[in-house]
């Protein structure tokens, strides 16, 4: 039985090696797309969750202008306790969050008794921070990980600091900080452990706890500085911090205005922007291979008109409808995309299965031996795929139009 | 009965500034069933009148209806359908699709022309195939067959869908005299087979000899009808 599936095939494997050029150029471009999406999504996926996880969390909430002033963390714009309250109704409520951690924030100077550096300092309820940022346990290189990661009196220091002033655990140190009425107030900690820091070499993030940190601020009430807040399925951001924003924006204050702020961990922190930049590589990538595709099937089916002209004149002498002989070399060129395109997913399905037994590993910053395992949605592939068999339809589109409109009597007089 | 009439039929191709007319005003009938020859010099008209029989190009004045249709009047998509229904071809270099097999090039029209059913399709080929004694050479590619075997091929693909008329311009030209002269002879067999109307355009004379009504074109113009009887007689 002939059909124009089968003429397809035979005039494509015709012209072996032009064939196979091509379709070899389309696999090609499928593997690298899919291997590319496959593995940057999994080291973006790995990055983000190293920072969510180990110190942002997904969301934050703060007092409003809170972030905006970061870097000084101001004690005067701390959430009071009914606000606390109502925040923590509102996170109750919400199917998304899994949990959330409060925590006082505040910029103190560090001192060895014989040298003073400046630190920031997070009071946390251990057991709500990890909680709500499971990898922290995680960053502590040197001391116990073993039971509570913290204990009121000791304190968790960036390696940063360990280093430079040559504290090691077990020693004891004083934190000095201001009050918020300008008072000094001072206490002394156990050093805990000394932990890496994410943000890189300049982190100078410590942690206490919570209580520790209300002491020595002489705090009258138990204020807030920050919601961190862990979501069950990070795909959920958009919605979950939508939902929160609507919730919290009600909160107004005597001028009518929002007291809080919710911010998603994207815009904390400035990784989002290497994030950005492999969404953006991406896409730059996937308009190479819709070239590649379009070029060489257009060069392809352009030369699939030109031999067969007289062809194409013999078989419209005969009587065959237009519309038929386009979708001879449609359908010519459709085989080209689909062959590529089906042999291209294959191969990357092999590599990224490949990828995964072998297990890679690699290192970002100070963290080490992180495990890369690709993976790629079928509804990516699926979208790839399309596109690509879309693109190889549409090249072949306008060289088999003009095989359709080509007059009988000039193609057959072809030499 | 009439199968072909011009009257008055003209082709003037222009090309730019440049007028050239290649048929100028010819009047004339075929018959069906008939075998008729164009001859003439080169240059004379005869593929530009063949290919306006064939629906493959207007005419620029006169009269021309085949199976009583005014085909002057055809757009491109009427007179693709009017030829795929009543009229098969057969050409100077064959023109057998190269992928096919002999038996895929004689049921090609019957696929991509008509959409014939599987069972009688099988059967109108092997029936040609027979016809033109190229059965045993079935699966063969046309590049493993001779000229005169592709163009026997050639005219059981333009029989394939039971044409009224068969047209062919110059179909043995690319052979060798014995090879021509039984291709000829092939098509005067179907003719009678089938009742097929053939007419076909020759340069030479042995093979306008195997006509029974030739036509004289010189520079656009006909000479009388010469039916074979009255040029034995003569
Ligand atoms: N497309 C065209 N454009 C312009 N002039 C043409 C065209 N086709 C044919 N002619 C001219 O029309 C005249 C008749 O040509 P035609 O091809 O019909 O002759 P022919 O008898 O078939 O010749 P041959 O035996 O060489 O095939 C010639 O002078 C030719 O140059
Ligand atoms: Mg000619």
């Amino acid at each position: 039985m002939l059909n124009l599936l089968k003429i397809a095939v035979r005039n494509l494997a015709r012209f072996r090696r032009r064939t196979l050029l091509t379709s070899t150029l389309i696999t090609l471009g499928i593997v690298a797309v899919l291997l590319f999406i496959a593995t940057a999504g999994s080291f973006k996926a790995m990055m983000i969750s190293q920072f969510t996880d180990a110190v942002l969390g997904h969301l934050e909430v703060h007092r409003k202008g809170y972030v905006a002033s970061i870097d000084t963390l101001p004690l005067n714009l701390n959430m009071q306790p009914q606000m606390v309250k109502k925040i923590e109704q509102v996170l109750g409520s919400m199917d998304e969050v899994e949990a959330y951690s409060e925590r006082v924030k505040l910029g103190a100077m560090f001192s060895n008794f014989t040298e003073t550096a400046s630190i920031r300092i997070n009071g946390i309820d251990p057991q709500k921070e990890i909680a709500a940022t499971p990898l922290l346990p995680g960053r502590i290189i040197d001391g116990s990980k073993e039971g509570a990661v913290l204990k009121p009196g000791e304190i968790l220091i960036p390696t940063l600091l360990a280093r430079g002033m040559k504290v090691k655990v077990g020693d004891t140190i004083v934190l000095v900080a201001t009050n918020r009425d300008g008072s000094v107030n001072a206490k002394t900690f156990l050093v805990r452990a000394i932990m890496e820091s994410i943000t890189g070499p300049s982190g100078r993030d410590g942690y206490i706890h919570i209580d520790d940190a209300r002491t020595l601020l002489r705090m009258a009430q138990p204020e807030i500085s920050e919601i961190a807040i862990r979501l069950k399925d990070p795909a959920q951001l958009e919605q979950a911090y939508a939902k929160l924003n609507q919730e919290l924006s009600g909160m107004l204050n005597k001028e009518n205005k929002p007291v809080l702020e919710v911010h998603t961990w994207a815009s904390l922190s400035p990784f989002s922007n290497i994030a950005n930049m492999i969404d953006v590589l991406t896409v730059f990538i996937k308009i190479m291979l819709v070239s590649i595709v379009l070029i060489s099937v257009m060069n392809v089916m352009v030369m699939a008109v030109y031999e067969r002209i007289r062809e194409i004149g013999m078989i419209s002498a005969i009587g065959t409808p237009p519309r038929r002989i386009l979708s001879l070399f449609l359908t010519e060129g459709l085989v080209l995309g689909v062959g590529g395109t089906a042999l291209g997913t294959v191969i990357s399905l092999a590599v990224i299965y490949a990828l995964n037994i072998w297990k890679i590993k690699f290192n970002f910053g100070q963290q080490q031996g992180l495990l890369l395992s690709p993976a790629i949605s079928a509804a990516d592939i699926a979208i790839i795929a399309g596109t690509v068999v879309l693109i190889a339809l549409l090249a072949s589109l306008q060289p088999a139009w003009k095989a359709s409109r080509m007059d009988p009597v000039k193609a057959l007089g072809h030499v | 009965m009439t199968l072909i009439r011009a009257q008055g039929l003209t082709k003037t191709y222009v090309t730019g500034e440049v007028e050239v007319p290649a048929v100028k005003g010819v009047d004339f009938t075929i018959n069906a069933k008939s075998f008729v020859a164009f001859v003439g010099p080169s240059g004379s008209g005869k593929s530009t009148l063949l290919n306006m029989i064939g629906c493959l190009d207007h005419p620029t004045g006169g009269r021309l209806s085949v199976l009583d249709t005014d085909v002057s009047t055809l757009n491109r998509r009427s007179a693709a359908n009017f030829r795929g229904q009543h009229i098969g071809f057969v050409f100077q270099d064959f023109n057998l699709i190269p992928i096919l097999t002999v038996y895929e090039n004689v049921e090609y029209p019957l696929i991509m022309v008509q959409d014939w059913p599987e069972q009688t399709r099988r059967k109108q080929v092997m029936r040609l195939l027979d016809a033109v004694g190229m059965s045993a050479q079935a699966g063969k590619r046309p590049d493993q067959i001779s000229g005169g075997q592709k163009q026997r091929v050639a005219v059981a693909r333009a029989l394939a869908t039971n044409a009224q008329l068969v047209l062919a311009d110059e179909p043995t030209a690319n052979l060798d005299h014995d090879t021509a002269y039984r291709v000829i002879e092939l098509m005067k067999k179907m003719r009678d087979e089938l009742g097929t109307t053939f007419v076909f355009s020759t340069h030479d004379p042995k093979i306008m000899g195997e006509a029974e009504v030739v036509y004289t074109l010189e520079d656009g113009k006909l000479r009388a009808p010469s039916l074979k009887s009255e040029a034995a007689h003569a």
